[in-house]
């Protein structure tokens, strides 16, 4: 009896050792053969990217890329909570404002000495303005993967009836067209044009196109306040004063549907909105729309200046693989990789040699587009950036907008809670400057 | 002897309940009270070398921040507005299912108790359809009474009633089933005595059924006041705390400090603000039920 039950211990251990050796060997055969990475993306663009990153393991059988889909909404969030447990991925998708905050947070690769290195990454293939974006104290962060910026969309055929051939050049232009449509409508419950209060991006470009700095002092306080900030501000309050532009959000649920019924005819939006608004129009509206660069601050050069938007392409510090990474990083930003996410995508590409692909040039209503890009700027990178925008200018842009406070009250408001925002700020910069 | 053997038994099986409350409340309960003293922040986060004890400095920044009072008192027009609503329209229908009179009882249930079931995002979604204000369903029925169109969740003066209207249409179904429960507690005989005497249905209602739910109330009512004082989702999916602030509640304003801006120390006095109010209200509820029950 005794013996039976010794036997049958050794045979578990027997069978035990066999099974751990057995596992011991898969793993050891697994992590030989392949590297993995692991390369997260964002909303639609996960999806897009796993096409191409198959063609990549294709062409490096030695690399094995696992594409994870993280919806934008908690992409933040869930980046930062990935840090702070180091749990990082090798490469990100990272929305270029966004940077400033990683940078901050010590995580991100210079990758000064890889481009230098490359055949494939180089300045002069990208645009000045939103390759600026990935720089911070000379030092380069994030290789831009495909970019987004600002223009105005608008109804040819309304702005015809009001005399209007071409699209506004300048902000008198904007204003006059706004009050001819206005004016032609009456009493009706339409609008000139739409600028959601929640949405920072129109209050910016135009403190920027009129040469409002937005920070001051290093960027360590907020300069909102500053006359030419003030003129920007003042000028687009005025078309909700003049209802020009509908102060409620709520009204509008669905874009299309207003844009489609001349709730407004003009908005300023991204390039999203090209394949939006030729799926979601209705079919009689089709050619009845058109895009066009952002007007200019009287008297500057047209078109005027918009935001440097887009995601680029990091390395995180705690990548193993940061060969491999980089790798996928350039076969990303290659010419016919940049022109096939177009066509998976349609995001816009970040290399301007992709931009002579007859998929891009035949699209009309890129043409804005690639005329803005050339005069793009970066927003201040401070990693509270998103706090002022996005908590901050909304909230005292909706106050004004409302009729709840004057803008002068709102600037003045607006200004103090960025300050209290960049307290810590201060205190790092005195800190480094001892 | 036995006693003893009897206790260590008791601790034994206490155990394993004991470290899970200790591990994942106590501790993270203790850093969260520890971390309100600091300012981590997203530079902490960093170099951790950023971070430093600052005091009461967060409660400080808390009481001079204009948003938290706005915040505040937002909270408590929900709390002070939907709560005993909320509770007479659960009490009204779990009435009104204990009637003789009702037939199918178990379907008037069921369908009073989906929404609580229903997971609340979707039905936010769905409430800022009927809440729309050109094509909404809910101004096109007002309009057949001669209402005019209201701006439900855009207008600031009334996008907290229309959360409220939400809110209670979503979770009466709950404290209905525990009022239910309560009203099958109620010993027949005590009506059949005051039929007897002649008693009207109001004062049946007066002076047997409201007495006799006291406890149920009291529990009714100190679970939908703490959850009210939670209000989160809400707001969170339909108004993002506008128009002009006007939905931002505690608990919001706290998710943005925190998991937005990432100021966790902030934040994390914020929730210690909003944990005293609780345990002060709570406690005020308690007591004042007690004395009446004397």
């Amino acid at each position: 009896m005794r013996k039976k039950i010794l036997i049958n211990i050794k045979t578990i251990l027997k069978f035990s050792l066999i099974i751990l050796c057995g596992f011991v060997f898969a793993s050891c055969s697994g992590s030989k053969g392949k590297v993995q990475i692991d390369f997260w993306a964002f909303g639609a663009e996960a999806e897009h990217a796993k096409v191409l990153t198959k063609e990549f393991e294709k062409l490096n059988p030695g690399i094995k890329v696992k594409v994870q889909a993280i919806p934008w909404t908690a992409a933040l969030e869930k980046l930062i909570t990935a840090y702070a447990s180091d749990t990082t991925p090798d490469i990100v998708q990272l929305g270029n404002t966004w940077i400033p905050e990683f940078v901050a947070l010590n995580s991100l690769t210079n990758l000064n000495k890889w481009i230098k290195n490359s055949k494939i990454v180089n300045k002069k293939r990208f645009f000045p303005g939103i390759w600026k974006t990935n720089i911070i104290d000379n030092k380069v962060y994030g290789i831009p993967w495909y970019v987004d910026t600002r223009v105005l969309f608008y109804r040819t055929d309304i702005l015809k009836k009001v005399g209007y051939d071409q699209p506004p050049k300048t902000w008198s232009q904007l204003y006059d067209v706004s009050v001819k449509i206005k004016k032609m409508y009456g009493n009706q419950e339409k609008y000139a044009i739409f600028i959601p209060t929640n949405e920072w991006v129109p209050f910016i470009v135009f403190g920027l196109q009129a040469g409002a700095s937005i920070l001051k002092d290093d960027n360590s306080f907020g300069n909102f306040s500053d006359p030419k900030f003030e003129k920007a501000f003042r000028f687009l309050i005025k078309f909700y004063k003049q209802k020009l532009a509908p102060v409620d959000m709520t009204q509008v649920s669905n874009v299309y549907q207003a844009f489609a019924s001349g709730f407004f005819a003009m908005y300023i939006t991204g390039p999203w909105n090209v394949t939006e608004f030729k799926n979601r129009l209705p079919d009689s509206l089709q050619g009845k729309w058109m895009t066009a660069p952002l007007p200019a601050y009287d008297g500057n050069k047209y078109p005027g200046k918009s935001l440097a938007g887009g995601s680029s392409l990091v390395i995180f510090k705690a990548s193993k693989h940061k060969k491999e990474a980089w790798k996928l990083i350039e076969f990303l930003t290659k010419k016919s990789s940049q022109v096939e996410f177009f066509k998976l995508s349609s995001d816009l590409p970040s290399v301007d040699d992709a931009w002579h692909d007859t998929v891009l040039t035949d699209n009309k209503y890129l043409k804005a587009f690639y005329e803005q890009l050339h005069n793009v700027v970066p927003t201040p990178k401070v990693p509270e950036w998103e706090h002022i925008v996005s908590g901050k200018v909304q909230e005292y842009a909706e106050f004004a907008a409302r009729g709840k406070m004057t803008p002068k009250q709102a600037l003045k408001n607006l200004d103090k809670d960025t300050d209290r925002i960049l307290a810590e700020r201060r205190w790092i910069l005195s800190r480094e400057n001892k | 002897m036995k006693y003893n053997n009897n206790i260590s038994a008791a601790y034994l099986f206490l155990t394993p309940a004991l470290l899970a409350i200790f591990i994942f409340f106590l501790i993270p309960v203790f850093a969260a009270l520890l971390m309100s003293f600091t300012n981590f922040d997203i530079y902490s986060l960093g170099h951790i070398s950023y971070a430093r004890f600052v005091g009461l400095s967060n409660y400080i920044e808390i009481f001079k921040d204009p948003l938290f009072w706005q915040s505040l008192i937002n909270t408590f027009y929900f709390v002070i507005a939907g709560g005993p609503l909320s509770i007479a329209v659960s009490l009204g229908a779990a009435l009104l299912l204990s009637s003789k009179l009702v037939k199918f009882k178990g379907i008037f249930r069921l369908v009073y108790f989906m929404p609580v079931v229903t997971t609340l995002v979707a039905v936010s979604i769905l409430w800022r359809f009927i809440y729309q204000p050109r094509f909404g369903i809910l101004n096109y029925l007002l309009g057949f009474i001669g209402i005019h169109p209201i701006d439900w969740l855009g207008n600031p003066h009334w996008a907290m009633p229309a959360i409220i209207l939400m809110a209670i249409w979503k979770n009466f179904g709950y404290n209905m089933i525990i009022f239910i429960a309560g009203l099958q507690n109620i010993p027949e005989d005590l009506y059949e005595a005051a039929n007897i005497e002649g008693a009207s249905e109001w004062n049946k209602f007066k002076n047997i059924t409201l007495p006799m739910l006291a406890p149920t109330t009291l529990f009714v009512s100190i679970i939908t006041i703490i959850g009210y004082f939670q209000l989160f989702a809400e707001p969170y999916v339909m108004t993002q705390g506008g128009p002009l602030n006007s939905t931002l509640s505690i608990v919001l304003y706290m998710y943005r400090e925190g998991f937005r801006w990432w100021n966790m120390g902030y934040s994390a006095a914020i929730a210690f603000i909003l944990f005293f109010i609780i345990l002060v209200i709570s406690l005020i509820q308690l007591k004042v039920q007690r004395e009446t029950a004397i």
